[in-house]
């Protein structure tokens, strides 16, 4: 290309600034919609189809078997109602918890403290998930680190190792400092004036919170909802490892059907489940104005 | 819908092996037409889809030195698994399986194994009877596959908790219990309740546990259901019964002698026996993939795996019993007293006494078609489990 060419090309560029932006953004577009949205696509197609169960492969003609199946039969509505539960009751655990410390961390602790927080909630992501899984497994088991604690202070045992109440301690906490950090920004970002105003007129503590407080952070728990509940819905490790007799969830029968029933068809359909209920989600956390806050 | 129409295929199946009976009742030497009859030089690798504990070290390196085919084993969890495995990726990805006898027979009528030569495993010779050429890896004639060991599903006890010792299956089934019971997570052990039931109920006139009629069935569901609250953890892994055993969250269970092994080996009180009712079992097959890439290697694994050291070997360390007759001396010279611990020379009634898993079918045994098929045994099962 000669420098005419070139000055040419520029000139055009620069006088339509749609076709740089186009050109730009080819790249990242071209493949959130190939990869993305096409796996997606492919999805629901495939959720459709259904499996030859003599050979093991895949019929392509169109049924809506699978979702009569999930529908019908009620062991999967009971699987994916406690899949849905949990990811409920961890998230507003996690809020629970989330709230007050992201409050102290940010409003009341010293600069240098505000700094080992930070670090500290952010530690137990350097370690890798399966580990921090596994040590919940040890310290939740029969002869474990808590019963042994629990006996030592005369408190008798807990026989909670393999259960949903295991899975719910320990989803909660692997999932916590997706919580706290959009919390802790969105404290941060509330100014000081505004708790000052409320309380001089004379709207002290609790009132406070509640009124002024509280209506300001919500996008941020939102945000941070939005992880909680779609991490704990879409898990299917930590049941496995912690959960026991009854603690079957959706992404579980979605391994099983794919690796150990060789039906991809019905784990598509299956797997449709938590994308409707995150999309139904979002939708609300939208109107709460989760997305301001991310 | 999905399960009728798997009831379809299944029943497609006895009438393509039907058909295939009174066809080839006659020529049953066309089994070697199509099987090699030498064993070429090995490709250099050899992948296996095994139960855990098939692929120890112990045996596996020395075939590595000595053939050059380096072995990459992936366990399986199920024989449900296992097919799926040797099913993926057109069947090429694995070139054999230890498939029990509930996953074999799904194997061979799925065409996804190749028959085998058994000729070309002079070790053959010295297997068992009962084990040359047995109904789940032998179709009217043809070998599909090797035949490896064999052993019963026991009752596993924590010793120090568990007392007296327990004699019967009641014991998994006792609210005595709650909370500490494990059972494989796997809808064959709606065999290990029919067994149960046909010895406590006769009334229900169970003969066979893989022969199950529906109300015979729903016998046997209705015992799991009932026993669903005692299950602390239904195991996927020999690993995981293992340390739930460890950690005193499970103190009985139904187990393989590998994890007796295992937890004894870590110094847990542990004991293991087949109760008063019998026992379920498996007997294990070396089956080569249709589309195998490593076709020599399989041909060396499967001698290599064969001879009486290797035998005797695998069996001490899974605590099975050995295929091949002449493994009894190297048991002995391994550890003193395991080739009777482990019925290598007992007599042919022990092994009539295991039943052995099969896939349930339609197709009763008796001329009836009246018994419920391995799809509403899953289907059952996720009742149960979910």
């Amino acid at each position: 290309m000669n420098a005419a060419a070139r000055t040419h090309a520029s000139a055009a560029l620069y006088r339509r600034p749609w076709l740089r932006a186009a050109l730009l953004l080819s790249a990242p577009s071209g493949w959130f919609v190939l990869i993305y949205l096409g796996a997606l696509f492919l999805l629901f197609l495939s959720a459709l189809w259904s499996v030859d169960a003599f050979s093991g492969k895949v019929v392509h003609s169109w049924t809506l078997a699978n979702f009569e199946t999930l529908i019908k039969v009620p062991a999967y509505r009971t699987i994916a109602l406690r899949t849905i539960g949990i990811a409920a009751a961890v998230t507003v655990t996690d809020i629970l918890l989330a709230v007050p410390f992201a409050f102290f961390a940010a409003r009341i602790a010293p600069k240098r403290l505000q700094a080992a927080l930070f670090v500290a909630v952010l530690i137990p992501l350097w370690s890798s998930y399966l580990v921090r899984v596994f040590a919940w497994r040890l310290i939740l088991a029969k002869d474990g680190i808590l019963n042994w604690f629990l006996g030592n202070i005369g408190l008798g045992s807990l026989n909670i190792g393999y259960s949903n109440w295991a899975m719910w301690i320990v989803f909660s906490y692997i999932w916590l400092p997706f919580m706290i950090l959009p919390v802790w920004a969105a404290i941060e970002r509330v100014p000081d004036s505004f708790l000052e105003a409320s309380a001089d007129l004379g709207a002290h503590g609790w009132r406070s919170f509640r009124l002024v407080l509280l209506p300001l952070i919500l996008p941020g728990i939102v945000a941070g909802s939005i992880f909680t509940f779609s991490l704990t819905l879409g898990d299917f490790i930590t049941p496995t490892l912690v959960g026991g007799a009854g603690s079957t969830f959706i992404g579980n029968v979605v391994y099983q059907e794919v690796g150990i029933s060789n039906n991809v068809p019905f784990a598509a359909a299956f797997a449709t489940v938590p994308l409707v209920v995150m999309g139904i989600y979002l939708l609300i956390a939208r109107r709460l104005g989760a997305f301001e806050a991310l | 819908m999905r399960f009728a129409k798997i009831d379809w295929a299944l029943a497609g199946v006895l009438a393509a092996m039907a058909i295939g009976v009174t066809a080839c009742g006659s020529s049953s030497s066309t089994s070697s037409s199509s099987v090699p009859t030498s064993i070429g030089s090995g490709e250099g690798q050899l992948n296996l889809v095994a139960w855990e504990g098939y692929a120890q070290p112990e045996w596996v390196k020395p075939f590595e030195a000595s053939t050059g085919c380096q072995v990459h084993a992936k366990y399986a969890g199920s024989s449900d698994e296992m097919v799926t495995l040797m099913r993926q990726g057109g069947g090429s990805t694995y070139d054999m399986v230890s498939a029990s006898g509930d996953a074999s027979l799904r194997l061979i009528s799925g065409g996804n194994v190749a028959a085998m030569n058994v000729a070309l495993v002079p070790e053959w010779k010295n297997f068992i009877p009962q084990l040359q050429s047995p109904s789940h890896n032998t179709v009217n004639g043809v070998h599909y596959g090797i035949s490896l060991q064999w052993g019963p599903n026991v009752l596993l006890y924590n010793s120090s908790k568990v007392k007296p010792a327990p004699t019967s299956w009641e014991s998994i089934y006792n609210p005595k219990y709650k909370g500490a019971v494990t059972v494989p997570a796997n809808p064959i052990q709606i065999a290990d309740a029919a067994l149960y039931l046909s010895k406590t109920q006769p009334s229900l006139g169970i003969t066979d546990p893989y022969e199950l009629t529906e109300s015979q069935l729903n016998a046997a569901v209705a015992l799991l259901k009932q026993q669903r609250p005692l299950v602390k953890k239904y195991w996927t892994a020999a690993a995981d019964e293992v340390e739930l055993f460890k950690n005193g969250d499970a103190v009985i269970g139904a187990a393989w002698p590998l994890q007796t092994n295992n937890l004894q080996a870590a110094k847990v009180a542990v004991n293991e026996l087949i109760p008063t009712q019998g026992a379920t079992g498996w007997a294990d097959t070396w089956m080569l993939s249709a589309h195998a890439k490593h076709p020599n290697c399989a041909y060396k694994w499967v001698n290599w795996v064969s001879t009486p050291k290797v035998q005797a070997e695998q069996a001490i360390s899974f605590g099975e019993t050995p295929a091949n007759t002449k493994a009894c001396p190297f048991m002995e010279q391994i550890k003193q007293g395991s080739c009777v611990k482990y019925h290598a020379n007992a007599p042919s009634a022990y092994f009539e006494s295991i039943k052995f898993w099969k896939t349930p079918v339609k197709d009763c045994g008796n001329g009836k078609t009246d018994c419920t098929d391995y799809s509403v045994w899953q289907k059952k099962w996720t009742e149960i489990t979910a």
